[in-house]
């Protein structure tokens, strides 16, 4: 190399003299060390980032991708269809030639994402996450990994090109593997690829590479790469870390193109939340997510990026009349397809997937190494590494559900410091008065709870009786109230399914929370709770699946004789506030 | 070297080989300045050649964001016949006026009454084809109804040629990736060579031969067709071209047709004194004599589908020559008096040349066996 470049040097040198002969120096040979500084920036960028590259290998080497290392203590993300199929653990190499143990964490089946922990550091290398939408088309950037597992020494494989497309969108087999709002890139992308790294020319993670555009030149690069982008990545994050299968978001209605090329509601589910908050057929879409929304198509790129659950702005004209809403979106996927087990089957939009051998289809689009479709199949199987089976628990719904355990002990924590409310196991009654200036109390009693307020009385029984929206129009104020002291009193114990949802932002529009959802018979609450405090925000608590959820905000904690409780409850349902009451005091009865 | 923003781009007004391995390390505007000092121009026609790689490096301070930004205005996709099969429905086109022409790759794209010109921002317009020349593969289509309009173009005229080395961006529609309101793809390459095409598609021969642009980056794909190759700044160099093989290595090849080669015939047609320009193939069968054909006989040959047909009987007309010879459907014919029969053209060719007194002997292939059969050339009425 330092040969090559001193003969490069004496040419120029020959050339540079000849220029000033010439009178004319100026001009060309200034161009020399901007082409060097470049390259040393290359070289910077390249040597700060490839720590963190990680090759992905199957058990026995059979196969594998890449992935990179997104926080210290190991977790890195890959390609769903990369650890499809690999079981609950795998090996994967840095480029300290270091062989290390991984497990899986979670996985996104519609975005192609999953999340993988390698073990055995807690200073592991890092890379800084980006922002993908400030990538412009002709931006450069940097694809790493293991392209046809070349790196025997686990050194990443390095290729450099442009940004040919934002926010592209490239069709899913069925309903899986959808890249929606994706980034195009020119930078060579090879089977072995897939779930490595793309980085911006400042060595920023912007992208998760996962599928090319191939045709007729086999499955090698043709000049149309594709990466998820890591702003979607952040949405699913901390669901991921959470062990769990996660799914994308549907609106509950379905949009269609109209003659002013506007794009119109024209088919609504009436049991979505958009139907609640007033969306109807023929409505037009104005903006999804803080986004203009142009065409059916762009609006499709939009919706695929969020995680199902999830509350977001939407804007609409209806009946010429512009309308802002805030709606929960609804899940891609029943529960079911997203259980363990052979995949439904459904039919694809695009080219058609090929059947391997056993009949399954193949992921065309991606490039993995021959994967199954099934990420549970080998769960529970041996190969599982003696010093690490405690970093996995199998568990129906979920990826590895011993991740999940991790957050929501973590997210429980603080509620232990809230006081002793499990000594208060008789009944617990709170009075004060609304914002309006009536006096209430609340009884929460173990058999029944009782409200009075403003002249009137409300009962829910809690024994041999459904539950229901009591008072009338508030979503079930009182059932959401008992879900509170049930949780305070009994912690995740007293419901039949808890689990870690992951981070929302607070009703659409606020600070990001973690969430908790909890079940019991039909009852479904979510619980907002604080990152910063630690402490419960509110709860939105549902009868049923599709009923119309009462909403609980708590502005406020105060003591009351070494329990804290919340002070402020602001109760609302479909918008329509029913009271904001002020706690001025509690008392609990220890015996039943 | 795929360097940075900042590297000197060469753009020459005229091309001349330049030998790339002893240039390997210098930059392109080095180059131009060596090539032509070993050509022993004039001081100042180096003057002119350096101060115009002056003005180069200034334009770079234009980076590839703004070349980008301002060519994928005049890029527009095609939408038109085709879905079936690897038959592409796609195609990808150039503005070359300001009311709305657009120059595109001759294609079967093209073959239906009107098709759909989406624009980078996403608007939709019909257009028609205003005129073609195959020979150069080249389309121009109009959009209809955009008279007064003022969409932002290339001119043709000011098409420029760029030597090896010159980075180069192309834009196209290719697999139709950009399908809603959004502009093309764009990837990056450098000119591998300036050669003469020498290319096969499928079974057919290249419709256009002449010089073009070789890439290093993958600019031709399905859908790519009638897209534009730039330099780094934007200065229109050539249209990619439709996917072809080498006929000698099989590899798929990356390139565009200069522009310049086209610019002529762009504005014949857009001014409407386009005449095509005689193809000496076609000439070729009005010098041939047709005296007989076939039917002349009472045989009917398979449908002449491809450049060479197999030449199967197709059927015998009842009470004919060739019913009394014996010739029967499926027979494939392989000599007529002695001369080996390729195809269906060679058949009409050898039967067209026959004279009226000849003998006509036909061997043919029926299953595994070998048949001769004569019949006497009829005499013909005038």
């Amino acid at each position: 190399m330092d040969g090559k470049r001193r003969d490069a040097g004496t040419q120029r040198l020959g050339l540079v003299s000849f220029a000033l002969i010439c009178w004319l120096s100026a001009a060309t040979p200034a161009a020399e060390p901007q082409v060097r500084e470049a390259e040393l920036k290359r070289v910077e960028v390249i040597e700060r980032v490839a720590p963190t590259v990680v090759a992905v290998f199957a058990k026995g080497g059979a196969g594998g991708g890449s992935g990179v290392l997104i926080s210290k203590d190991g977790f890195a993300l890959t390609n769903f269809h990369v650890v499809s199929g690999l079981g609950p653990f795998m090996k994967c190499g840095l480029n300290d030639g270091v062989l290390y143990d991984a497990v899986l964490v979670g996985i996104d089946p519609t975005g192609d994402v999953a999340l993988i922990k390698l073990l055995g550091r807690e200073d592991f290398p890092v890379a800084t996450l980006g922002d993908s939408d400030k990538l412009e088309i002709g931006d450069w950037t940097y694809v790493m990994g293991n392209p046809f597992l070349l790196a025997t020494d686990f050194q990443p494989t390095v290729t450099y090109g442009i940004v040919s497309g934002t926010h592209r969108y490239q069709p899913p087999a069925g309903t899986w593997l959808e890249y929606t709002d994706c980034i195009q890139v020119d930078t060579s992308i090879n089977p072995g690829n897939s779930g490595g790294p793309l980085f911006s020319s400042a060595g920023e993670l912007v992208g998760i590479n996962g599928r090319g555009s191939f045709e007729k030149r086999g499955r090698v690069n043709s000049g149309a790469g594709y990466a998820i982008s890591i702003n979607q990545i952040k949405f699913f994050h901390d669901q991921l870390k959470a062990g769990r299968v996660v799914d994308h978001a549907t609106l509950g209605a379905t949009v269609t193109t109209d003659s002013d090329g506007g794009v119109v509601v024209n088919g609504i589910l009436e049991t979505s939340d958009v139907f609640r908050r007033g969306l109807r057929s023929g409505d037009e879409l104005v903006s999804f997510a803080g986004r203009p929304v142009r065409t059916v198509n762009q609006y499709k790129n939009i919706l695929g990026i969020y995680p199902k659950d999830w509350m977001l702005p939407i804007v609409f004209r209806h009946e010429g009349e512009r309308r802002e809403i805030h709606a929960r979106l609804r899940g891609l996927h029943a529960k079911t397809e997203l259980m363990p087990g052979p995949r439904p089957q459904a039919k694809p939009r695009q080219p058609m997937p090929k059947k391997d051998k056993d009949g399954n289809p193949e992921k065309t689009p991606g490039l993995p190494l021959p994967p199954r479709p099934d990420p549970h199949a080998e769960a529970g199987k041996p190969a599982i590494p003696e010093q690490w089976k405690d970093q996995f628990l199998a568990k129906a719904g979920f990826a590895n559900y011993r991740f999940n355990q991790l957050e929501q002990d973590r997210v429980f924590a603080p509620l232990k410091g809230l006081g002793d409310f499990a000594s208060a196991a008789g009944s617990w009654r709170l009075s004060g008065q609304s914002a309006t200036g009536d006096k209430f109390e609340l009884t929460l009693a173990v058999k029944g709870i009782g409200l009075e307020i403003r002249d009137s009385a409300f009962f829910q029984q809690l024994e041999d009786t459904d539950p229901a929206d009591e008072p009338t129009g508030t979503g079930g104020f009182l059932i959401a109230a008992h879900q509170l002291r049930l949780l305070l009193q009994t912690g995740s114990k007293a419901f039949t399914e808890c689990h870690y949802f992951g981070s929302e932002p607070l009703d659409g529009r606020g600070e990001l929370v973690d969430v908790i959802v909890t079940t019991m018979r039909a009852i479904e609450t979510r619980w907002f709770f604080s990152r910063a405090s630690g402490l419960p925000l509110g709860l939105d608590s549902r009868l049923h699946e599709d009923a119309e959820p009462c909403l609980i905000r708590f502005e406020s904690w105060t003591n009351f004789n070494g329990r804290r409780l919340p002070a402020t409850w602001v109760v609302t349902s479909g918008e329509k506030e029913f009271a904001t009451l002020t706690v001025a005091k509690a008392e609990f009865a220890t015996k039943k | 070297m795929q360097s940075a923003e900042c590297k000197v781009q060469s753009i020459e007004r005229a091309t001349w080989p330049i030998p790339v391995a002893v240039c390997s390390q210098a930059s392109p505007a080095i180059r131009s300045a060596r090539s032509r000092s070993v050509m022993h121009f004039a001081l100042c026609t180096l003057h002119i050649a350096l101060c115009t790689a002056l003005f180069q490096s200034s334009a770079q301070a234009q980076s590839t964001r703004d070349t980008i930004a301002a060519v994928q205005p005049k890029v527009v996709k095609i939408f038109g016949a085709g879905g079936i099969k690897s038959l592409a429905a796609h195609g990808t086109g150039f503005f070359v006026s300001k009311e709305g022409h657009i120059a595109t790759i001759w294609s079967h794209v093209l073959d239906a009454d009107l098709v759909t010109v989406v624009l980078s921002d996403g608007r939709r317009f019909p257009a028609r084809v205003l005129g073609a020349e195959p020979q150069l593969a080249l389309a121009v289509l109009k959009l209809n109804g955009e008279e007064g309009a003022d969409f932002p173009f290339f001119n043709p005229d000011e098409a420029v040629s760029a030597g090896t080395g010159t980075r180069v961006l192309g834009f196209s529609n290719m697999f139709n990736v950009a399908a809603g309101d959004e502009p093309v793809s764009v990837v990056h390459g450098v000119i591998a060579a300036k050669t003469i095409i020498e290319a096969r598609r499928g079974v057919f021969d290249s419709p256009y031969s002449g010089p073009v642009f070789v890439v290093d980056g993958v600019t031709n794909n399905s859908g790519a067709a009638g897209g534009v190759l730039t330099t780094r700044d934007g200065m229109l160099l050539g249209m990619i071209g439709l996917e072809l093989r080498n006929a000698k290595s099989n590899t798929w090849m990356n390139y565009a047709i200069p522009v310049k080669e086209l610019s002529s015939s762009i504005q014949q047609i857009i001014s409407g004194k386009f005449e095509r320009k005689k193809d000496p193939n076609e000439d070729e069968p009005s010098l041939k004599p047709r005296r007989y054909k076939p039917l002349d006989f009472g045989f009917l040959m398979v449908p002449d589908v491809v450049e060479r047909t197999p030449a199967f009987i197709d059927s015998i007309q009842a009470d004919s020559a060739a019913a009394k010879a014996g010739l029967k459907p499926d027979d494939l014919v392989l000599f007529i008096n002695d001369e080996l029969i390729q195809s269906c053209r060679a058949l009409q060719d050898a039967i067209g040349r026959l004279e009226s007194g000849d003998q006509l002997r036909l061997v043919v292939r029926r299953g595994n066996e070998l048949v001769t059969v004569e019949m006497p050339v009829p005499r013909k009425k005038d």
